[in-house]
C-alpha cells in the first residue's frame, strides 16, 4: 500500500501542577499530523483553545500513535470538519470509503484542497466515524453498496511496469480497449 | 463492441505495475471508483488501484469478502493456476520470463537450434519447389 501521510495520534497532557491547582485536570486529544513534533503542536493549539493553557506552562504526558484495527476491511467513513474560507468559517460533513481512518482522512485533505482551495492549516476535524451503510448519506459512497457490484474498465492506460522500461517512442500505437 | 472483462467480485487479474508485478490477484472487493481491495494467496489483502491491475478472463465464485481460506478454497475451485497457465496469454508471459534469464549459453544453444529448424525448412521448401517445377 502507499505510505500514508496523515497518522493518527493520541495526545494526552495537562496544565503544570502549581500552588494552585496540584492535580490540574488531564486533558487527551486524538488529532491527525504528519509526525509526532507536529501533533504536539497542534494539541497546543486546540487546547489553548479550550482551556486556559499554553505550551510553556503545560505538559504532554504521553503520545501514541493510533494504528488502524482492520485494515483490510472496507469501511465507509463519515467526516465532520469545520473549515476556513476566504470568507468565513464553514462546518462540512463528508464521507470516503476506505480501508483505513488514516487513508480517509488524507482524501479529505485532498478533496478538499481539490474542491475548495483549503488547505491543511485551515481544517479542523471535529469528529470521525464509520458508518454502517444504511446510514450513508452521500450518494457517491452509496453507489458502492452493492454485493453484486459489477462495471467494466473502461480505458486501459498501458504503461512499462517500472519506470527504468519508460521510452519516449514506442515502435506501434498501443491498444487502450480493454 | 460490448464489454466482456468487468470489474466485479472474483474477477482474476493480473497486476502490471509496482512490487507485485505479475502475480495473479482475486478482486475481492470494490473500495470506490479507482481501487479495489485484491487478495492472493501469499499477500496481504491489501487495496490496489485498478490502473495497477489488467483483468483476466478467468474469474471465481466468491461472496464479498471471504475468508482467506474460503477464497484459497474457491481459486482452487475455478482452478485459476491451471487456466492461466494454459491461456495464451499466461503462456505468453512464461516464455517472454524464460528469454529474459537465459545465459549466455542458453542463448548459444537457441542459435544453433535456430539454425537447424531454418535449414529443415528450407529443406522442404526446396522439395516443395522441385516438385512444383517439374
Amino acid at each position: 500500500m502507499v505510505t500514508l501521510r496523515f497518522h493518527q495520534y493520541q495526545v494526552v497532557g495537562r496544565a503544570l501542577p502549581s500552588e494552585a491547582e496540584e492535580h490540574p485536570k488531564i486533558c487527551r486529544m486524538k488529532l491527525w499530523a504528519t509526525n509526532e513534533v507536529r501533533a504536539k503542536s497542534k494539541f497546543w493549539y486546540f487546547l489553548r483553545k479550550l482551556k486556559k493553557v499554553k505550551k510553556s506552562n503545560g505538559q504532554v504526558l504521553a503520545i501514541n500513535e493510533i494504528f488502524e484495527k482492520n485494515p483490510t476491511k472496507i469501511k465507509n467513513y463519515g467526516i465532520w470538519l469545520r473549515y476556513q474560507s476566504r470568507t468565513g468559517y464553514h462546518n462540512m460533513y463528508k464521507e470516503y470509503r476506505d480501508t483505513t481512518l488514516n487513508g480517509a482522512v488524507e482524501q479529505m485533505y485532498n478533496e478538499m484542497a481539490s474542491r475548495h482551495r483549503v488547505r491543511f492549516p485551515c481544517i479542523q476535524i471535529i469528529k470521525t466515524a464509520t458508518i454502517p451503510a444504511k446510514l450513508c448519506k452521500r450518494e457517491s459512497t452509496k453507489q458502492f453498496h452493492d454485493s453484486k457490484i459489477k462495471f467494466p474498465s473502461v480505458f486501459k492506460k498501458v504503461r512499462p511496469p517500472t519506470r527504468k522500461l519508460k521510452t519516449t517512442y514506442k515502435a506501434s500505437r498501443p491498444n487502450l480497449f480493454m | 463492441m460490448p464489454f466482456k472483462r468487468y470489474v466485479e467480485i472474483g474477477r482474476v487479474a493480473l497486476v502490471n505495475y509496482g512490487k507485485d508485478h505479475g502475480k495473479l490477484v482475486v478482486i475481492v472487493d470494490v473500495v470506490d471508483q479507482n481501487r479495489a481491495l485484491v487478495d492472493a494467496r501469499a499477500m496481504v489483502r491489501s487495496q490496489m488501484n485498478f490502473k495497477r491491475l489488467s483483468l483476466t478472463d478467468i474469474k471465481t465464485d466468491i461472496k464479498r469478502v471471504p475468508k482467506k481460506r474460503t477464497l484459497i478454497e474457491a481459486m482452487e475451485k475455478a482452478d485459476v493456476k491451471n487456466k492461466w497457465e494454459n491461456s495464451s496469454w499466461g503462456r505468453k508471459l512464461f516464455v517472454q520470463k524464460r528469454r529474459a534469464s537465459l545465459n549466455d549459453f542458453d542463448r548459444f544453444k537457441i542459435m544453433l537450434a535456430k539454425i537447424k529448424r531454418a535449414g529443415l525448412v528450407r529443406q522442404e521448401l526446396a522439395k516443395l519447389k522441385k516438385e512444383n517445377a517439374a
